[in-house]
C-alpha cells in the first residue's frame, strides 16, 4: 500500500503528473471572484467562505478522472488486481495520493488566497482547520466516483455530475464551519459534522470502490 | 499443480468457451492455441481471477497466481528500476540482480521507461515476471514486439529459472516459443453460439 501511494506520488510530481493543476487552478478562481465581484470589500468578505469552499471543491473535482483512468490504460490496475495487495488498500492509497496532492495544498494555500477576498480575520484558523477535515473526503468520494467510470470514454463529465452532489454535504458544513468562525460564533458542530462525514467516508467508500473497480475490470 | 475442471467463460456476458478441462503439473508450461477472438484472454483473465467463471473450477496453489496481459502496466514517466522496484515491493519480494542480464535490461537500468521502444518495454513487462516470485504465471501473448533474440532470452528464462524452480505457466501464443511444452488446441471448447445464461452477470 505504501508503494502504491509513494509510485502514485512520484509519478504525480514527474513531468505531465499533472501536480499543481488543482491548486493553479484554486488561485485563478479565487483571482477572478474579485474582479466579477467588483471592489465591494463587505460583500467579498461575506461570500468569501462560500466562494473559498466551492473553488475547492471544483480544484479537488479537476484531477479525479486520473485516478483510475491511467492504470486502467497502461493495464497496470489489471495487475495490481491480482497482485497480493487487496483491492480495498489499493482504493485507500489512491485516495490519500489524490488528498496528498490536491486536498493538501488546497488547505495550504487557502488562508493566503483568504486574503484576496478579504476573509474576517477571525475565520483564517477554521478555513485552514475545515479543509483540513473536508477535503479528505473529497478525494475518497472522488476516489468512488473515478472507480465507477473507469474504462468509460469520456468519463470526465459523467464523474463530475456523479461526485459533486455527494460533495454536498462536506461544502455545506465546511463553508458554515467558516462562516460561523468568521461571525464569531460557536463552529465545533459543523466542524465535528465535517470530520464526520469524512470519517463516514474512509471507513464505507474503500470497499465501495474496490466492488466497483472489480465489477469494471470484469 | 494447476488443474482446471470444465471452466465456462464469458466475455461481455456471452459465452466463448465452455467446458475447458487441463491439468499443468509443476516445473511444466501449457501452451494454449487457437484463432483470435476463441476466447484466450477471457480464459487466462478467468483463470487469474480477474472476472468469474461461469461454471467449473480452477485448483491452483493459494495465493500464487499471476497475470500478464497485452498491457504492460510500465509507468512511463518513472525509470526502469523504479517500475521493477515497484511490483516488487507490492509483492514484497526483493528485485533479484540476475533479473537484469535474464532480460538484457542491465544497460537500461536508469532510463525513463517512456523513452525505451516497444520491444524493451515488452521486456520490462516481462521482467516484471521475475521479481514478483509467483509460481503459477497466465501469459497472454508474452512476445508480442519482441525480436527473435528476445524471444529466445524469454524462453530460456521461462524454460531454465520459472519452470526449473517448479514453476508452471500457462501461456496463449501465436508463435513457437522454442520450449518444452505440450500444446492446446482451444477450437473444440468453442461455446456454442446461443448458448446463453450470464446477462446481467455484472450486477449479480
Amino acid at each position: 500500500m505504501i508503494a502504491l501511494l509513494l509510485r502514485d506520488l512520484r509519478l504525480a510530481v514527474r513531468a505531465g503528473g499533472g501536480f499543481g493543476l488543482g491548486l493553479a487552478f484554486f488561485l485563478i478562481v479565487i483571482v477572478l471572484v474579485p474582479l466579477g465581484v467588483g471592489p465591494q470589500t463587505a460583500l467579498l468578505t461575506s461570500i468569501a467562505p462560500g466562494i473559498l469552499w466551492v473553488a475547492s471543491l471544483l480544484a479537488a473535482l479537476l484531477s479525479l478522472d486520473r485516478i483510475f483512468a491511467l492504470d486502467f490504460e497502461d493495464g497496470s490496475l489489471g495487475l495490481l488486481a491480482t497482485s497480493p495487495l487487496p483491492m480495498e488498500g489499493a482504493a485507500l492509497a489512491k485516495a490519500l495520493a489524490h488528498w496528498i496532492t490536491t486536498g493538501l495544498p488546497l488547505t495550504l494555500a487557502a488562508p493566503a488566497l483568504g486574503f484576496l477576498l478579504s476573509l474576517a480575520p477571525e475565520a483564517y484558523g477554521y478555513l485552514l482547520l475545515s479543509l483540513l477535515l473536508g477535503t479528505p473526503a473529497l478525494s475518497m468520494i472522488g476516489t468512488f466516483g473515478a472507480a465507477l467510470t473507469v474504462g468509460l470514454r469520456r468519463g470526465g463529465l459523467l464523474l463530475s455530475l456523479l461526485v459533486l452532489p455527494l460533495y454536498v454535504p462536506t461544502l455545506i458544513y465546511g463553508a458554515e464551519a467558516v462562516r460561523r468562525g468568521a461571525d464569531g460564533q460557536d463552529a465545533s458542530g459543523a466542524l465535528i459534522l465535517l470530520g464526520v462525514i469524512t470519517a463516514g467516508c474512509f471507513a464505507v467508500l474503500p470497499f465501495a470502490t474496490a466492488a466497483t473497480l472489480r465489477i469494471n475490470l470484469r | 499443480m494447476l488443474r482446471v475442471k470444465e471452466v465456462t467463460c464469458a466475455r461481455g456476458g456471452i459465452p466463448v468457451l465452455s467446458d475447458v478441462s487441463f491439468d499443468v503439473a509443476a516445473g511444466q508450461a501449457l501452451v494454449l492455441r487457437g484463432p483470435n477472438g476463441i476466447g484466450k484472454t477471457t480464459l487466462l483473465r478467468t483463470l487469474a481471477g480477474l472476472q468469474p467463471a461461469l461454471s467449473g473450477h480452477v485448483d491452483a496453489p493459494e495465493d500464487e497466481l499471476a497475470y500478464a496481459s497485452h498491457a504492460d502496466g510500465i509507468k512511463t514517466a518513472l525509470s526502469v528500476t523504479e517500475n521493477l522496484q515497484f511490483w516488487a515491493d507490492i509483492y514484497g519480494n526483493p528485485v533479484p540482480d540476475t533479473i537484469w542480464e535474464a532480460f538484457d535490461l542491465a544497460d537500461l537500468r536508469m532510463r525513463i521507461a517512456g523513452t525505451l521502444s516497444a520491444g524493451q518495454k515488452r521486456r520490462l513487462g516481462l521482467a516484471r515476471l521475475g521479481v514478483i516470485g509467483r509460481k503459477v504465471l497466465f501469459l497472454d501473448e508474452p512476445t508480442v514486439s519482441l525480436d527473435g533474440f528476445s524471444v529466445k532470452l524469454f524462453a530460456k528464462w521461462l524454460q531454465d529459472t520459472h519452470l526449473a524452480s517448479g514453476g508452471i505457466a500457462v501461456i496463449a501464443t501465436h508463435i513457437d516459443l522454442g520450449i518444452d511444452a505440450p500444446e492446446m488446441d482451444l477450437t473444440p471448447f468453442q461455446a456454442a453460439p446461443d448458448a446463453g445464461g450470464a446477462a446481467d452477470e455484472a450486477f449479480l
